[in-house]
């Protein structure tokens, strides 16, 4: 991603006339959203803590390894995956200047982001209907706490994605978009990283 | 349709609750009335709530922390009351409940609500100045921040007149803090406000880290940043660091507390313990956010008043920056009971020592800077000079209770209640009067009441001296904090002196409120007329004070630590620029109030389980961020012709006063 955050254009058109080097040319925002996005892997690692301090307490509930249905796991990491991918094809695009490409792209992106949270709410559902819930025992509310935590972060990935959309067709690829995607982008991506290590340390190890 | 909200949350039947609530709603109906006669209801509007000025967010941050101190030494001042008489027979004024609410929201106030706005505010009024910035990074972030903070002081005003406050102690351990143990609106008011107000810390501190990072004018680089600057760059990074655990923390209990989870019950596998680890994971580093940016403020003091660069730059940047680093490696040494065994109480009780090196450094640092200067005695001197004599006791009772045998003995007792007190009120609460009274030309133009502020100087002193030394020795003899009635009579005059001690204290706010006063009355025989009334030596007294909006009419150069000092040697300080260029500046935005708004109507509909008002709180929130991105003309430029104008006078008033 160091990409992205080091092609940035510069600012907003409207001010062509003036030089003035207070003016921010996007750099200032992304390296904003770097240390946000730092702050917020904070609060998942106390999600992640919690939960490894209470990975053994089931207090006679199911376990992990009762509940965890691998292949439908699969699907849905691989769902957030390839919507990574999408995202750079749509930043791809952006760089190229190319409008229609990233809001196709992003549209993508947000079908598959979407779902992502229909297969989670669906396991949810599905956990909670079979006495499952996370009142059930401190081990599933961590787990619920976690996943559904990664689960809101998506949910507002999305609607940023249809703000970023609506923003696109209005304004085109300026300087103010192209920031404000880069910064999506990253935020889209750091979830994706997030997932995978609720993958491994919540499924996969889980489940074995 | 009201969830757990009726009439009957409103406590008329106490009496002191009942008279506050007319106190402050004649109080805020007088303010209201007063503001509309003057016609002032536009100008608080544009030129305060709405702007994203720097110098005025931070002026509003403080004067809400001032408030504060006041509502947060009311608590105590009625604590000290309580146990000066409720000895033996006699149960007091304050029935325990009550009186459980009360120390509660003392120290939930007293950091959150008073030391964290007053140093918000005192870098968002110095930190741009000092690297010769226009503004801080995200203008409307800032405003954002702000707001969302005066939330977290509404949620916990609003809990003294309706409903109740947490009654569990300021960092609501569970399962007291449970639906079991509370089963009341009290610590939700107390989750909901740190949860809004720490978002907005947050938001400030990866402002505040970027503003530093990437905003410091021609020349200055990381070593010849002020002091200030540098404590200030080190506490964001501490506030980014630890207040996310802080929010994550206070959200697990939250899920226990509404869906019914977990984490911190009794039963069906939960850890009480685990709460305990994660808040001071958060809370240690706190008090180092809350201290460092006294430290540099007390430097800046310190280096000015004795007319003397400060002694050792260098170490004093990686002595904070080691304490910043050291701050995370301590926290246990809060629960040394919990019985983690000998060899992890013993790593945390070595680390905790460890921080008093660094420590030492600084106040070795500051004692060659006053080593054969030319000291003034002026008022926030006094207060530093204070501050080194009471920190380095407080510093060493730390270093006692840091040995966990001795922690065994002293935990909980009123010896700790006196220790932090000992630090924080000798170092953050003296450090924050010290910079407001070095600074306060800088933010309006004219000084403070030197003689005023040297009694209340003198009151605050003695004071704390009274009201803590016989609480380390009632500590010693095996009183615990957070008693409602004593009984063991031999007690009571160690109370009683404490009381007197509070009292002083309570003498010397009254004369920091005439201080504030007179020196308002009399402000046109104090006028700053040159912009640097201290013989300054950093970039923020290089301009004219009150300091123009825009801060800088063109950008300062920076080749040396202390450029204002090196340049008046030079005689270069106030030469004319050659010409002036146009001026980029942020426009003002209501946003930051309205989702503040939104957010409280969220918060206390979750308090009070109004669905569908959390519920629409929440959406009026996100939607109202969203418009405000859909908003391209966030800008404008000030014409050169207006600056030379403004810089122009500013010239001519120096050069009348030389």
């Amino acid at each position: 991603m160091t990409h992205a955050a080091t092609t940035l254009p510069h600012g907003s058109g409207a001010h062509a006339g003036h030089h003035d080097e207070h003016h921010d040319d996007g750099s200032k925002t992304v390296i904003g959203f770097w240390i946000y996005l730092m702050s917020d892997l904070l609060i998942f690692s106390v999600l992640f803590a919690t939960f490894a301090v209470l990975s053994k307490a089931t207090a006679g509930g199911p376990t992990g390894k009762e509940l965890f249905d691998l292949s439908f796991v699969l699907g849905e990491t691989m769902l957030l995956l390839v919507s990574s991918f999408t995202f750079g094809m749509a930043m791809l695009n952006m760089h190229a200047g190319k409008k229609g490409g990233v809001m196709g792209w992003l549209m993508v992106t947000f079908l598959f982001g979407l779902g992502f949270i229909v297969m989670e709410v669906y396991e949810f559902h599905h956990l909670i209907s079979i006495g499952a819930g996370p009142d059930r025992s401190a081990y599933l509310s961590a787990f619920f706490t976690l996943i559904g935590t990664h689960g809101l972060h998506v949910s507002f990935g999305l609607i940023w994605i249809i703000v970023m959309l609506d923003m696109i067709r209005r304004h085109g690829l300026d300087g103010i978009n192209k920031r404000r995607l880069s910064c999506l982008s990253l935020f889209w991506h750091f979830l994706d990283v997030v997932w995978i290590c609720v993958f491994t340390f919540i499924y996969l190890m889980g489940a074995i | 349709m009201f969830g757990k909200l009726s009439l009957e949350a409103i406590p008329f039947h106490d009496p002191i609750v009942m008279a506050t609530l007319a106190a402050v709603t004649l109080g805020g109906i007088a303010l209201l009335g007063a503001i509309t006669y003057l016609g002032k209801r536009k100008y608080l509007w544009t030129e305060w709530f709405t702007n994203v000025d720097h110098k005025r967010i931070g002026v509003m941050y403080i004067i809400v922390a001032l408030i504060m101190l006041l509502r947060g030494f009311a608590d105590a001042i009625m604590m000290r009351g309580q146990q000066a008489v409720a000895v033996g027979d006699s149960m007091g004024y304050l029935p325990p409940h009550h009186y459980d609410q009360i120390f509660t929201a003392h120290g939930v106030i007293m950091i959150f609500f008073m030391a964290m706005p007053f140093i918000t505010g005192l870098m968002n009024l110095v930190v741009p100045l000092q690297i010769g910035a226009r503004d801080v990074a995200f203008p409307f972030l800032n405003s954002l921040s702000f707001w969302l903070f005066a939330v977290g002081v509404v949620l916990l005003m609003l809990s003294l007149f309706v409903g109740e406050f947490a009654a569990t102690g300021w960092l609501a351990y569970p399962p007291l803090s449970g639906l079991e143990g509370s089963p009341g609106v009290g610590v939700d008011y107390y989750i909901w406000a740190l949860q809004i107000s720490g978002l907005g810390t947050t938001l400030s501190g990866i402002n505040f880290i970027v503003t530093i990072l990437r905003m410091r004018t021609k020349g200055m680089n990381l070593m010849k940043m002020p002091v200030f600057t540098w404590t200030a760059l080190i506490t964001n990074i501490l506030i980014v660091a630890a207040f996310p655990v802080l929010a994550g923390t206070l959200a697990l209990l939250t899920v226990d507390r509404y869906l019914d989870m977990h984490f911190f019950t009794n039963d069906l596998g939960g850890n009480v313990m685990m709460y305990v680890n994660l808040i001071w994971i958060w809370g240690h580093p706190e008090v180092y956010i809350l201290i460092l940016p006294c430290f540099g403020a007390f430097s800046e003091i310190i280096a000015t008043y004795s007319k003397k660069p400060l002694f050792g730059y260098k170490a004093m940047v990686y002595a904070t920056a080691a304490i910043g680093v050291l701050s995370f490696l301590v926290w246990l040494h809060h629960f040394f009971t919990m019985g983690a065994g000998a060899n992890v109480n013993a790593f945390f009780g070595i680390a905790t020592m460890i921080i008093s090196i660094p420590t030492g450094v600084k106040v070795f640092n500051w004692l060659f800077t006053m080593y054969r200067g030319r000291v003034e005695m002026t008022t926030p001197v006094l207060w530093t000079i204070g501050f080194m004599v009471t920190f380095v006791i407080g510093g060493m009772t730390g270093v006692l209770m840091a040995i966990p045998g001795v922690s065994f003995v002293l935990h909980n007792s009123l010896f700790l209640v006196a220790h932090f007190h000992n630090v924080i009120i000798g170092g953050v609460v003296f450090g924050c009067i010290a910079a407001m009274t070095y600074w306060f030309p800088k933010a309006f133009g004219f000084k403070l009441n030197e003689r005023l502020g040297k009694y209340a100087f003198w009151c605050w002193f003695i004071g704390f001296y009274m009201t803590f030394m016989p609480m380390y020795l009632l500590g010693l003899k095996g009183m615990t904090r957070r008693i409602n009635h004593i009984e063991d009579p031999t007690w009571q005059p160690y109370l009683t002196t404490a009381f007197v001690g509070v009292c002083l204290i309570a003498l010397g706010i009254g004369f920091m409120a005439l201080q504030l006063y007179v020196s308002i009355r009399d402000r046109k025989q104090n006028l700053d007329v040159t912009g640097d009334p201290w013989g300054g030596r950093t970039l923020e007294w290089a301009i004219a004070s009150p300091a123009p909006f825009y801060n800088f009419a063109h950008d300062p150069k920076v080749d040396h630590l202390d450029q204002h000092w090196e340049n008046k040697e030079n005689g270069t300080a106030y030469a004319r620029p050659t010409h002036y260029e146009d001026i980029h500046m942020p426009r003002n935005t209501g946003a930051g109030v309205i989702i503040g708004l939104f957010g409280l109507l969220m918060c206390f509909g979750l308090v009070w389980h109004i669905w569908w008002l959390a519920i629409g709180g929440f959406v009026g929130m996100i939607l109202s961020f969203i418009v405000r991105a859909y908003d391209r003309d966030v800008d404008y430029y000030v014409p050169a012709k207006e600056v030379e104008r403004i810089d122009s006078a500013h010239l001519a008033s120096i050069q009348k006063a030389v």
